[in-house]
């Protein structure tokens, strides 16, 4: 981690210096464990502040959306995939982007973590050779970094960027044994009622704060159905109709378009797995059009292109 | 003010002996967090813990209120005619609420309960509660409560101060209504030792907080110079915009009110809003003053940290419980943006 560290900051430093681009997208390290910020660099001496970690989870693509100056970007695979989404869907133009690739490891589930905690506090966090150090008052937790990895990343096959102008450091191995939807399927598996019950318990606990929105590139509509107030499509109440239509629909919005980089539910205030709808929807454009968003420039997101061998029939 | 001591084991038969008299809230372990509820089985309670996800100001002021109901129907005589929703103002206890969380009720006041605008909801439920708060014996790295003028052991708005001495509680009264929720317990023999104990502790929390910034080292600067100052831009560049920092702040009170209407049937519901919301300034024009991100972050730190104490003369209405340090998405830190208030930021142009 420390050696990305290292290339970032060198990277942007040159980057700046010699102004091949105007700022640098990054992050800085953050002021609680399992936290940094994402930080724009400005020029060559700032960008001493970058750092890299297990705790990068954010996805820096949310912040380039509609810029007009020449951005450089620290983006891990996931957000490299969202960057491609951004190109395709005219965020961003490819040639005001530097896209300084990140062969990305996973990123730390800092919920799990604190359940091992069992209500102490984490004061300091350090990664080495595949493990997690995590010390605290009256406690010293050594943990095997891979079983601590967010839900998305422990299922993730593309760590490595699919787009980048310079990589930070060597491609790393891409995980080929995963199981991407065994939740989906459990979730499938389960009656009507059942499958209502589940989602309903699911959100339960939302306070409508939309943070997951917020936190996901993939979001940036001028206004969100949401903020409509002339008419007003959704109430802002925490009752279940309201909560259940905002998060219903904002994953359907993302169908296609959604690369499970698990910022929404890395924002989440309140744990809630947010990803349980759009991972389905996922599945299923994967199923149907056999696309998986932000992989290639050269290919139309499945919903805003008509293939005449779309499984569909009812639209021809 | 009287001062009774509590043996641990005892603890589960007083809160009994509350619900049997009051309706009892307190921190209950939801398994991923704790939350503030109204507890059905006194062994709910769980006061091993360091704070609540969200504060307790949906007791007094909750997220999504049913305030009055009507009727459009024109057959109907009283249609169009608000009739308000009865609420429960039965007595309360509170019990195991922080200190810091106490003193946010302290702040909120002088929003909700002033000599000219009384919100008769929160005056009731305020009046309907006593506060049992429990002193923070091992204040968590978040935690500043120390640096906006609160403290671990601060009594401001408790009725009943806890303080855990090891083998049990002492529960001192704070308020004559403390005094009368103590009358009605059967305490144990005071350990000699327990004072002492009392003052160590807190000595050793207070140690702990430190001051994390000086609040008169902003509060004391001008407000326009603040405004524009080129912080904001730094500040501003990480947030996402959500509303997790106002909905989990124990001092944040702004609320929307608007009608909801199926067929003839109608109610009108208070809902906590937020300014990090672009909805939160849209005005009726189509113009919106604080249209943009930046306005926004300025706004929330702004109206805590300079404007709050500007008009009322009370302090910062910021209480240090470091929930938004915690819950924010991206790590801005109001400890970091308290000090790069007083001391200006290095912001490149």
């Amino acid at each position: 981690m420390q050696a990305y560290t290292q290339k970032i900051r060198e990277a942007a430093r040159r980057l700046l210096s010699e102004k091949k681009v105007d700022v640098v997208i990054g992050f800085r390290k953050g002021t609680i464990p399992f936290m940094n910020e994402p930080f724009l660099a400005r020029n060559a001496e700032q960008a001493a502040q970058l750092y890299w970690d297990g705790n990068c989870g954010i996805n820096l693509a949310n912040y380039v959306t509609k810029r007009t100056d020449r951005v450089a970007v620290v983006a891990k695979g996931c957000d490299t995939r969202n960057l491609v989404t951004h190109i395709l869907e005219n965020q961003i133009p490819r040639e005001n982007l530097y896209i300084l690739g990140v062969p990305c490891k996973g990123m730390l589930d800092k919920r799990r973590i604190a359940a091992e905690l069992n209500g102490r506090e984490a004061n300091d966090v350090e990664e080495s050779d595949g493990k997690v150090l995590v010390k605290g008052r009256g406690v010293e937790l050594t943990l095997d970094r891979g079983e601590y990895l967010q839900d998305n990343c422990s299922i993730c096959i593309h760590r490595n960027p699919v787009l980048y102008d310079e990589l930070v450091g060597e491609l790393v191995e891409e995980q080929t044994n995963v199981d991407r939807y065994a939740d989906v399927r459990r979730v499938e598996a389960m009656d009507p009622g059942e499958r209502w019950q589940y989602f309903e318990d699911l959100i339960s606990t939302c306070v409508r704060c939309y943070a997951c929105r917020n936190a996901c590139p993939a979001c940036y509509c001028p206004t969100c159905f949401v903020d409509e107030s002339r008419p007003q499509w959704v109430g802002k109440t925490i009752d279940p109709t309201d909560t259940r239509t905002f998060h219903f629909l904002r994953a359907y919005h993302l169908a296609g378009r959604c690369t499970d980089c698990g910022s929404c539910e890395r924002a989440c205030p309140m744990g809630i797995k947010v990803r349980q709808f759009t991972k389905k929807l996922e599945k299923d454009v994967k199923e149907l059009f056999g696309y998986e968003a932000g992989l290639s420039l050269d290919q139309r997101p499945a919903l805003d292109a008509f293939q005449p061998d779309d499984p569909q029939a009812f639209i021809k | 003010m009287s001062e009774i001591y509590i043996a641990r084991e005892k603890l589960p038969g007083i809160v009994e002996q509350w619900m049997g008299r009051y309706r009892l809230f307190g921190p209950v372990f939801q398994g991923q967090y704790h939350e503030f509820e109204q507890v059905k089985q006194p062994g709910a309670v769980d006061l091993d813990f360091v704070n609540t996800k969200l504060s307790p100001k949906g007791l007094f002021h909750p997220q999504a209120e049913k305030m009055f109901e009507f009727t459009l129907d024109k057959q109907n005589p009283e249609a169009g005619i608000l009739k308000e929703i009865p609420r429960d103002y039965s007595e309360r206890v509170i019990l195991g609420i922080r200190p810091c969380d106490a003193r946010a009720f302290v702040l909120d006041d002088v929003n909700f309960n002033t000599n000219d605008i009384k919100d008769p909801w929160w005056v009731r439920r305020r009046e309907c509660s006593t506060l049992v708060g429990l002193a923070c014996n091992d204040p968590c790295s978040t935690c500043f409560c120390t640096s906006v003028g609160g403290g671990p052991f601060d009594t401001a708005g408790l009725d009943v101060l806890l303080v855990d001495v090891g083998d049990g509680f002492v529960a001192q009264a704070v308020t004559p209504k403390g005094e009368d929720l103590l009358a009605g317990i059967q305490g144990d023999p005071m350990p000699g030792e327990a004072p002492q104990k009392i003052e160590d502790l807190k000595k050793a929390a207070e140690a702990s907080l430190g001051k994390a910034f000086q609040v008169e080292s902003f509060t004391q600067k001008n407000m326009l110079d603040l405004f524009s100052d080129p912080l904001w831009e730094e500040v501003q560049f990480s947030c996402i915009n959500c509303g997790t920092c106002t909905f989990v702040c124990p001092t944040c009170w702004c609320f929307d009110i608007q009608d909801e209407v199926s067929e003839d049937k109608g109610a009108r519901m208070r809902l906590w809003d937020a300014c990090m919301f672009p909805l939160f300034t849209y005005h009726g024009s189509g113009h919106n003053p604080r249209g943009q991100k930046l306005q926004r972050v300025r706004q929330r730190f702004m109206h805590k940290l300079k404007y709050y104490p500007d008009k009322y003369g009370n302090g910062v209405a910021c209480v240090g419980c470091g929930r938004c340090v915690k819950a924010c998405p991206v790590n801005i830190d109001i400890r970091q943006v308290a000090r790069l208030m007083s001391d200006g930021c290095v912001c490149p142009a």
